[in-house]
């Protein structure tokens, strides 16, 4: 069974459900009851396991960060102290750091879509994607648990000594949360390796893989390679709160720093496990809706690879202000631009297939046009930050938090809502409606630019980050960074009012409303819990729009 | 890259009503079967590196830092018990491929005798441990003052011969780091020795055949791995600067 | 299709002769033999750079032959390889830091 090959259409991807069927049987109502969720080794069911327990964190991660900017709403320090602030934004940055932006695309749409994808019934290891959602609730559990016992105030870096030797908080607590959830993101990776390299269709070459395939296998090598670096590192954190002594005690000869390099060595090579996925996501988006293969396949293809490479060598440019030497700092700024070649050949290429496709305005397509903004925008921020002359002034002022909520929040999450739309129909047999969800898309857009972009002007003024008092002058911009704050919570309130609503009673979609390419639209929507009736044979690319081929370059 | 890309003869819906009873749902072959968990624990080994190395990061910097302070703290260790086991290691990784290579040709007693070796050497390993760490581990109950006193050397003191004898700061980093790789290093050989028991009790079913032993291969590719770990502490902890 | 053939084709059936295990280990000995008899002896910076050395080649004998990566398909090598690149880039760059720290120095404060 081989994808078809849709003649030239000008007709742009409106969604049809005019006798769109849904399966009698698949991977949804084929078993029921609590054990055939809780002990299911099926991808499909996993990844639904994960966006409910995903969500919820991000509604909890949402909640501290409504905390913070309520405070921030007038200058002085009069709605917590200063001891409650900074566990305010320590939850909000240790959950929506660990557990919903590193897991929320891989766990979510690239366990359910990666096997679909390469024509598999299953990731390699079923158990093992059983067990990574475990370690994640088992950790989400310590940090709930750190958090009703008064939450962790020493931000989400956790930096040395404060963590190791004056915090009172529920630092062994909320580090061993983050610890347990690393593992769910190594055996997350782990899967897609193996799947990806073992399990392709017959006929399916590395270079008719769909480009989410390449961002999940480039973010899967940084999971691995990355990952047990902070678990290790946190671990010593952990040994150091118990045991009272330990190797970032500046008192036995101990280096605080020590602390920082290991901990970013992951960190920042975290950010590209937490935006190559959205970026992957939107290599989709933008050729599907533009009815267009991507621009430069390959180029995109290997961007993916770079980035994961690059992305291991410039950690020490949040060391800038540290202490660590200048010749060490002068290589990681270096670096560091390099890396921002790979993400720039994404955006340009994308931008290459919008021109001459033939564009629909679907939510998802919205997402994607949002995504590419913004990511710019933040992705070029990220290269002022870069500069040592300029890191001098604004690390730790408002400029660093604005840059980086502009890729997570600008870029993953967008990227992520574009997903969950273009997906939801494959996931749920349902069609979310559309013009709820272009209004939500609107509004996050808006909401978004209204919390964030003034951070950019604070931060440049100097205001400082994790202060939970200001001067006077700052209000006006902090306002209205609060008011956005409020506009992007109604946002992200609204799709899961709808999406919820549309589990039941949304109209049934067909196998493939979007008229999109790839093997995951082959199969019915919902799929059967095997995947495929029969397993494909792939004989062109899979994602290869109208008459053009994706060629091997 | 073509590296076992899959070949599947057509539609066949119940290709696996005649297949091997170890054969899972989802692969198509044996092989294929194999191949994933062989690179699976490959790929687990990787990130096992890394984990490991972030403390030998750790080690790194401060022997740079602290040479002396290093030398004299290696040479509290025992540089005998530290000799033995990684002798009895070293074996114990041969005893695990003879197991192997006994499960590749099909002899059932072999394997089964293989993997008791093996399983021995691993304890008597942890056993010499225990007796190094015991050396240095010490309750002071005379000594309550001091806010950390209670157990390790990098808590401040020796006990050498009855007496204690302080610590320089410069060795108890050098101890917590001993005490940090050497226990994650023990932790492993324990989660190792687990698994062992479970596949030792494979092997005396019969389970294992020519045509499919893979647990026995994977477990050798993460004893092998705790061996090499061994391989690299051994003299960066107990052979720092014995010549003087 | 015959299972059985699938499993023969690929690289895990090359059986390792039991008299090269032997020797690995007995090579394995002599080296860790060697390398507590080179402690003892001065060689000054270099005492390190023998320890390390002698390790890696045991350490290169247990994965070639123990593990069979001699063996093996490509991939498993590259996985071999990018472990141990990767590991030292941790060292590499972060000792980049430690190694370059008192190279530069502040001026002194003329009062």
């Amino acid at each position: 069974m081989s994808p078809d090959i849709t003649p030239t259409s000008t007709a742009s991807a409106t969604v049809r459900s005019a006798g769109a069927v849904m399966p009698a049987r698949h991977y949804l109502n084929e078993q029921g009851g609590w054990a055939s969720w809780l002990l299911t080794t099926d991808h499909k069911r996993i990844a639904l396991l994960y966006l409910f327990s995903i969500t919820a964190f991000f509604f909890l991660g949402g909640f501290f960060a409504l905390l913070v900017r309520l405070e921030l709403l007038t200058p002085g320090g009069d709605l917590m102290t200063s001891d409650v602030y900074n566990r305010a934004f320590t939850m909000h940055g240790v959950i929506m750091v660990f557990f919903f932006l590193v897991p929320s695309i891989p766990a979510t749409l690239g366990n359910f879509l990666v096997p679909l994808m390469v024509g598999a019934k299953d990731l390699a290891f079923p158990k093992i994607n059983l067990l990574s959602w475990y370690l994640y609730v088992i950790g989400g559990a310590f940090a709930i648990a750190a958090m009703i016992g008064g939450g962790v105030d020493t931000g989400w870096t956790f930096y040395t000594p404060y963590s190791s030797m004056a915090s009172n908080s529920k630092v062994l607590t909320g580090a061993i949360g983050v610890f347990v959830s690393g593992f769910s993101s190594i055996l997350t990776g782990l899967n897609f390796i193996v799947t990806i390299h073992r399990m392709r269709a017959p006929g399916l070459t590395w270079f008719r893989l769909p480009l989410f395939i390449w961002a999940h296998y480039a973010t899967s090598l940084i999971m691995i390679l990355g990952t047990p670096v902070v678990a290790i590192t946190i671990l010593l954190l952990a040994f150091e709160r118990v045991l009272r002594v330990g190797i970032f005690d500046p008192t036995i000869g101990g280096d605080p720093v020590l602390f920082q390099h290991l901990f970013w060595f992951y960190s920042h090579p975290a950010v590209y496990i937490m935006v190559l996925p959205g970026m992957g996501v939107i290599s989709e988006l933008v050729a599907g809706f533009a009815r267009k293969n991507i621009f430069g396949y390959s180029f995109v293809a290997f961007s993916s690879l770079a980035i994961a490479i690059l992305g291991f060598l410039v950690w020490g440019h949040h060391l800038f202000v540290a202490g660590e030497t200048p010749y060490s700092a002068l290589v990681f700024s270096i670096i560091s631009y390099m890396v921002a070649v790979p993400s720039a050949i994404k955006v340009f290429n994308w931008t290459a297939t919008f021109y001459k496709g033939s564009i629909s305005y679907e939510t998802p397509m919205l997402y994607a046009f949002g995504f590419v903004g913004l990511f710019l925008v933040g992705g070029l921020t990220g290269l002022f930050v870069a500069a040592i002359g300029v890191d001098i002034h604004v690390h730790d002022t408002y400029f660093v938090v604005a840059h980086f909520h502009y890729i997570m929040v600008g870029g993953t999450l967008m990227a992520y809502l574009g997903g969950l739309h273009f997906w939801w129909p494959k996931i749920t047999g349902r069609l979310y409606p559309e013009g709820w969800a272009k209004l939500s898309a609107l509004i996050v857009f808006v909401g978004f630019n209204l919390t964030f972009f003034p951070q950019f002007i604070l931060g440049y003024l100097g205001m400082p980050r994790r202060y939970h008092a200001y001067p006077d002058e700052f209000q006006v911009l902090n306002v209205m960074s609060t008011a956005g704050a409020s506009i992007l919570a109604l946002g992200y309130l609204l799709p899961m009012v709808y999406f919820t609503w549309s589990w039941k009673k949304g109209k049934i979609a067909g196998d493939n409303p979007f008229r999109a390419k790839g093997l995951e639209w082959e199969t019915t929507s919902p799929p059967p819990t095997f995947n495929f009736d029969r397993p494909p044979v792939v004989t062109e690319a899979t994602h290869s729009y109208a008459h053009q081929e994706a060629r091997v370059v | 890259m073509s590296d076992g890309a899959i070949a599947h003869a057509g539609g066949d819906p119940a290709p696996h009503a005649a297949a091997h009873p170890r054969l899972a749902h989802h692969f198509d072959t044996l092989g294929q079967q194999k191949d994933a968990a062989s690179l699976g624990m490959w790929v687990f080994i990787a990130q096992e590196i890394m984990f490991f190395g972030g403390m030998f990061t750790a080690y790194l910097v401060y022997r740079m830092w602290y040479p002396a302070g290093y030398a004299a703290a290696s040479n509290e260790l025992d540089l005998v018990l530290g000799g033995i086991n990684t002798a009895v290691l070293i074996a114990s990784s041969l005893t695990v491929a003879l197991a192997v290579h006994a499960a590749q040709e099909g002899r059932q007693k072999q394997i089964v005798w293989y993997l008791v070796a093996t399983l021995l050497l691993g304890v008597v390993f942890l056993v010499i441990k225990y007796f190094e760490y015991e050396s240095k581990l010490h309750l002071h109950p005379a000594h309550h003052a001091a806010a950390n006193v209670r157990l390790f050397p990098m808590a401040g003191w020796f006990h050498v011969d009855g007496e204690l004898v302080p610590v320089a700061n410069e060795m108890r980093l050098f101890m917590v780091l001993y005490f940090a790789l050497t226990g994650m290093h023990a932790l492993h050989m324990i989660v190792g020795i687990a698994i062992l028991l479970v596949i030792l009790w494979m092997a005396r079913k019969g389970a294992f055949t020519p045509r499919w032993y893979t647990p026995v291969e994977i477990f050798g590719l993460y004893w092998h791995f705790v061996d090499i770990v061994w391989i690299f502490l051994f003299p960066l902890l107990y052979l720092v600067n014995r010549h003087h | 299709m015959d299972a059985t053939l699938r499993q023969e084709e690929h690289e895990h059936e090359h059986v390792v002769p039991k008299s090269l295990y032997l020797t690995i280990f007995g090579l394995l000995m002599v080296l860790t033999a060697a390398t507590v008899g080179l402690a003892f002896v001065d060689l000054g910076v270099m005492n390190i750079a023998v320890a390390l050395a002698v390790a890696v080649v045991k350490a290169s004998l247990v994965v070639l032959f123990f593990m069979h990566v001699k063996y093996s398909s490509r991939l498993v090598q590259l996985v071999v390889l990018a472990s141990i690149v990767w590991l030292l880039i941790l060292f590499g760059i972060t000792l980049s830091d430690y190694i370059t720290r008192g190279w530069l120095v502040a001026p002194p404060i003329v009062r």
